[in-house]
C-alpha cells in the first residue's frame, strides 16, 4: 500500500479526487474552491497601504489561509515523507524539444535547477522565471478574478462562460509563452 | 477549531497535486506541447467530477455539514477575465506553477518557489493598486 502510495498517482485516481475537493469544501462550510485569493488575503492583512481593493475583513476568509497552509503541507508529506521518484516520467519527445530548444540537461527534480535554482537571481533566467512569472501569475489571476482552481475547476464545473473566457485566455497565454516567446528567449 | 477541516481538506489537496505531478514544471510543459494526456486527463477528469458533484447538490437541496443551504455564487465577467487570463498563462507556462502549486513545492522544498510566491504576492498587490487605472 504505501509503495503504491509513494509511486506518481494516474490522472484517473488524481484527477476525480481533485474534483470532490469541490463538493466537499461546499459541504464543509459553503466554501468555493480558490486559490489565488489567498494572495489577495496576504497582501491585505499585511501590506494594504490604504489601496481600496484591499479594504476587506480578510480575517472572514481566513479559511483559505488555512487551506493553502494544508497544501504546503501535503507537498511535503507527499514529496518528503512518502517519497517521490527524483525523475519526472515526461514522454521522451518533451525531453528531447527541451534538450534541443532550451538546452536543458538536467531533468531531476520537479522543476529545472538550471533555470529555477536561487543562484540564477544572479542572471536573466532566475529574474524571467522566478520573478516575472511569478509577477505575471499572481498579476493575472486576480485580474482574471481567479487560477486554474478558481476558474478552471471551480468554475467550469459549475458552468460559469466566464471561467471558460478565463480557461481560454490562461491556454492562449501558455501557448504563446511556450510556443512564441521561448524560442525568442533560447 | 473550526478551521481545522479547511487545513485538513488543504493537506489532502497538496497530496494530490503532489503525487500526480501537476506541481512540475516538466508536466506543465508537456502539456502545453501537447505531448502527454496526463494533465488534459487530470484537470478533464477533475471537472467532469465537480461538475457531476454541483449538480447533484443542487438536485437534491443539500446542506453543508452544519444545514446551511448551498450558495456558489456566480463569476462576473469583466474585460479583465481575459487580459487578465493571458497575463496568467503567460506566467504559468514560465513557473510550470499556478499558486495551488507553489504553495505545494514550497512545502516540497522547493527553495524557488518562496521566490516565486514573493513575486506573485507583488504581482496581487500592484493589480490592486492599479486596479482603478486598468480596463475591465
Amino acid at each position: 500500500m504505501l509503495e503504491l502510495l509513494r509511486q506518481p498517482w494516474p490522472w484517473y485516481v488524481a484527477g476525480p479526487l481533485i474534483g470532490l475537493t469541490v463538493p466537499a469544501l461546499l459541504l464543509a462550510g459553503n466554501k468555493a474552491l480558490g486559490i489565488s485569493s489567498s494572495l489577495r488575503h496576504i497582501c491585505a492583512a499585511c501590506l494594504p497601504a490604504g489601496i481600496p481593493f484591499l479594504q476587506y475583513n480578510w480575517r472572514k476568509e481566513v479559511w483559505n489561509l488555512w487551506f493553502v497552509l494544508g497544501i504546503g503541507l501535503g507537498g511535503f508529506i507527499g514529496y518528503r515523507v512518502l517519497g517521490h521518484p527524483d525523475t519526472i516520467a515526461i514522454s521522451t519527445e518533451t525531453v528531447r524539444d527541451l534538450k534541443a530548444q532550451m538546452g536543458l540537461t538536467d531533468f531531476s527534480g520537479l522543476l529545472p535547477k538550471e533555470l529555477f535554482a536561487l543562484e540564477n537571481l544572479t542572471n536573466w533566467k532566475g529574474w524571467v522565471f522566478l520573478v516575472l512569472g511569478g509577477f505575471l501569475v499572481g498579476f493575472g489571476t486576480r485580474y482574471a478574478g481567479g487560477c486554474t482552481s478558481g476558474h478552471a475547476i471551480s468554475g467550469l464545473s459549475n458552468l460559469q462562460w466566464v471561467s471558460l473566457v478565463a480557461v481560454i485566455g490562461f491556454f492562449v497565454g501558455g501557448l504563446l509563452m511556450t510556443w512564441v516567446f521561448y524560442p525568442l528567449l533560447f | 477549531m473550526k478551521n481545522l477541516k479547511y487545513l485538513v481538506l488543504g493537506v489532502l489537496f497538496g497530496l494530490i497535486l503532489t503525487k500526480s505531478e501537476v506541481v512540475s514544471w516538466w508536466r506543465i510543459q508537456e502539456m502545453f506541447r501537447f505531448q502527454s494526456f496526463h494533465m488534459y486527463g487530470v484537470i478533464g477528469s477533475a471537472i467532469l467530477v465537480g461538475l457531476i458533484s454541483i449538480q447533484l447538490i443542487k438536485r437534491n437541496r443539500l446542506k453543508t455539514i452544519n444545514g446551511e443551504e448551498i450558495k456558489i455564487a456566480d463569476k462576473q465577467y469583466t474585460h479583465g477575465t481575459w487580459i487578465g487570463g493571458i497575463l496568467f498563462g503567460l506566467g504559468w507556462a514560465i513557473t510550470g506553477a499556478c499558486p495551488g502549486p507553489m504553495f505545494a513545492q514550497l512545502g516540497s522544498g522547493v527553495a524557488g518557489a518562496a521566490v516565486m510566491l514573493l513575486a506573485a504576492l507583488a504581482g496581487t498587490w500592484t493589480y490592486s493598486a492599479l486596479r482603478e487605472k486598468l480596463p475591465h
